[in-house]
């Protein structure tokens, strides 16, 4: 075969190879855009979002960087949800004992009147904060769409458990224990 | 590769049908166009070496050579009808009713058939993995057979050569032999031009072409379609594209979705119209409707910016920057976002005013309060020094085995539990009574005062989809290339005339892509006085 023709069958390889590796990589940035916009809440494994929110009825702010070096538990609940009232009790069973290895309890609460959620804090003994995603900002931004939705984020504030509907007390001790940074 | 040598000399690329210079049919090509045995040549892109029909030997061929079948692209094209057919069968999941869930719904509904729909992802169709690799393998397919199409068609066409070969001509549509010894090729070539064709000659041949260009038609057309899905992938970049939803309370502001924190709403007022009732004109239609038929909707808005550094649940710290109206057609339009209104609630409760009275006389009064449902206080004291404490709030009241519970934060059935403390009595029991729309409950059945409902005020929510969209100039494009490319093709022909001369007379032939009357009428026309005769159609000749 001619030196030219050998050429000419190189270099329409490599057009075609290259084609195909646009058309193909074209073809995967969408089908993974696609799936990612159907993902719900922020995966296992990934770095969780910063926030500030106010605690329920006063001003002082929490932000979810401040508590770097600690395990954080973020809860996602409200007092019209019926199964998050039945783990709220768990939650201040163990609060205390894990307030102590460094461990914190965010409850984010996504009602919109304080009274509410007062009352309830004061029927349920509740002395972990409350926080106040008044407009449902931080349920967005970690694209919650069911309540209760728990995440565990550990010392270096990557989400290691993360858990879409009621916790029993069992596993809620459980996964506490995952998140609590060693000593 | 095994080059073909063509007797004039020309050197043909393998797999070529009819010789790009004379036009010669290759002898054991022509299975590759359907002509063996044929009297006429079939001419699609003019015999030239479509090199996926020839060329099979690695990976990356096979590949492309799938993709470049006509018959591939139109398979994947009814394929994907089909489906689009099927996803019509049952609603998509849009138009399920809101607040029910896909994954269950379909089974409810349809039975089995639902949850193969379902599980299939028909629900959801185009946003469903399959379809799209279905619309995508649609355009490499595009792309693939345009390509090793219009090569070898523009390469063919641009070394075809005047003189053509004997073969070729006599197996054209249009072809006629004149034996005559007094032929004017000089007034041919002439009237050739006036028809405004180009003429060039090869050794006494004359060979005239115009419109060559209405052959890009079809590749300009599919261009515009590459570029139209590649708008529509655009649209997978937020930073291009935004189509979200926000709904905003009268007298709330709110961050609006999909801006990423950088705008808040305030929605000033929703106004609905209805056509009037008393008005001769719609009552008709509206007795058809059976409800009042809405005239506008309009949200009357001021939107924000924030000016601060953006940290997800912190108050932000706002500036005005417009005070705008959106009604059906008339969005607001703020940097590069719009909001269309597009949805509404109405008659959610915002203040609900109570008045504490006498049990048995709703005439005497101990005073009123007026309790914000989106914020209301503990306690409220009335100016005869009688204290309301809310004991509870449920913003949306049901009742659940016998217990009041809220199913939601929206004061869409607001109740209370009321505690009332006699003045100076803060310290003792007080009376208990629970109050809502309709229901007033007196806790111990020995109260002694009322609190009874006196008025209330509601308000609407406005819904308005929030959209962003760059995406739009590339999806215009395309559809502009696309018309082109059509226009291109249909409203112009190419035709080919070749004339030979031979020993006792001359040959002539001629080619079009479509509209053979009027090519044979061109030739008939620039024949005239030239002492050739016209040439007769083969096809009808044998049809």
């Amino acid at each position: 075969m001619k030196q030219s023709t050998l050429k000419k069958k190189k270099k329409r390889l490599i057009f075609r190879t290259a084609m195909l590796a646009v058309m193909v990589g074209l073809i995967a940035f969408a089908l993974i855009s696609n799936l990612k916009d159907d993902k719900s809440v922020v995966a296992k494994g990934e770095q969780a979002p910063n926030f500030q929110l106010n605690k329920f009825g006063t001003d002082e702010v929490v932000s979810l960087d401040d508590l770097e070096g600690q395990g954080v538990m973020i809860n996602f609940w409200a007092t019209y949800c019926e199964p998050c009232k039945e783990e709220m009790p768990y939650m201040e069973e163990l609060y205390s004992e894990y307030k102590d290895k460094n461990v914190e309890i965010l409850a984010v609460n996504l009602d919109s009147t304080n009274i509410v959620v007062e009352r309830f804090q004061e029927r349920y003994g509740l002395s972990f904060p409350i926080l106040h995603d008044k407009n449902g900002q931080v349920m967005d931004q970690y694209n919650v769409s069911r309540l209760p939705s728990t995440l565990f984020v550990n010392a270096d504030g990557v989400v290691e458990e993360q858990v879409v509907g009621p916790l029993t007390l069992d596993k809620l001790d459980g996964y506490l224990n995952e998140i609590t940074p060693e000593t | 590769m095994n080059e073909i040598t063509c007797e004039c000399g020309h050197v043909n690329p393998e797999g070529t049908v009819l010789c790009e210079a004379c036009g010669k049919p290759v002898e054991d090509n022509q299975h590759l166009n359907g002509n063996e045995n044929q009297a006429l040549l079939n001419m699609r892109y003019d015999g030239s070496a479509r090199r996926s029909q020839t060329y099979n030997r690695t990976f990356i061929d096979k590949v492309w050579n799938f993709f470049s079948s006509v018959k591939v692209g139109v398979w994947l094209i009814v394929i994907t009808l089909i489906a689009s057919a099927i996803g019509t069968l049952l609603p998509q999941e849009m138009y399920i009713p809101p607040g029910s869930d896909a994954s269950t719904h379909y089974k409810d509904q349809y039975g089995l058939i639902g949850q193969i729909y379902y599980q299939l992802g028909f629900h959801n169709l185009f946003s469903s993995w399959w379809y799209m690799l279905l619309l995508a393998l649609i355009g490499i397919s595009i792309i693939i057979a345009s390509l090793d199409r219009f090569i070898p068609l523009y390469k063919t066409l641009k070394t075809q050569k005047p003189k053509r070969h004997d073969q070729f001509m006599k197996k054209q549509r249009i072809f006629g032999k004149t034996e005559s010894d007094s032929i004017d090729m000089q007034l041919m070539k002439e009237n050739l031009k006036k028809n405004r064709y180009k003429v060039t000659e090869e050794d006494g041949s004359l060979f005239a072409e115009k419109n060559r260009f209405s052959r890009w038609g079809p590749y300009v057309n599919h261009i515009g379609l590459i570029v139209f899905l590649l708008g529509t992938l655009l649209r997978f970049v937020p930073a291009l594209y935004v189509d979200d939803f926000v709904w905003v309370r009268e007298g709330e502001t709110k961050m609006i979705t999909g801006t990423e924190g950088q705008y808040y709403i305030k929605n000033e007022d929703f106004i609905l119209e209805n056509y009037d009732e008393n008005d001769e004109r719609f009552q008709e239609a509206i007795m058809r409707n059976g409800q009042p038929v809405p005239k506008t909707y309009q949200t009357n808005a001021v939107i924000y910016e924030r000016t601060d550094d953006i940290v997800v649940g912190k108050d932000p710290e706002l500036k005005e920057i417009k005070e705008a109206q959106a009604r059906v057609n008339h969005p607001i339009k703020f940097e590069n976002y719009t909001l269309y209104q597009a949805s509404y609630q109405q008659n959610e409760f915002n203040e609900m005013t109570f008045k504490l009275h006498d049990m048995d006389d709703e005439d005497s009064s101990y005073g009123e309060f007026t309790i914000d449902l989106n914020d209301p206080e503990t306690e409220y004291e009335l100016d005869s020094g009688h204290v309301v404490v809310l004991g509870s709030y449920f913003p949306e009241y049901e009742l659940d085995d016998g217990k009041p519970v809220s199913v939601s934060k929206y004061p869409r059935n607001p109740a209370f539990v009321f505690n009332v403390y006699p003045p100076g009595e803060s310290d003792g029991e007080p009376e208990v009574s629970f109050a809502g729309i309709g229901a007033n409950v007196d806790g111990s059945g020995e109260n002694e005062f009322k609190v009874g409902l006196v008025d209330f005020d509601v308000r609407d929510v406005t819904g308005l989809t929030v959209r962003k969209d760059y995406t739009l100039p590339f999806i215009a494009l395309g559809g502009a290339i696309f018309m082109i490319g059509v226009i291109q093709g249909m409203y112009w022909n190419h035709r080919r005339i070749w004339v030979k001369p031979k020993d006792n007379g001359v040959w002539i032939a001629g080619h079009t892509n479509k509209n053979w009357v009027a090519l044979k009428r061109e030739i008939e026309k620039s024949t005239k006085g030239t002492g050739i005769e016209p040439p007769v159609d083969q096809q009808e000749l044998k049809d």
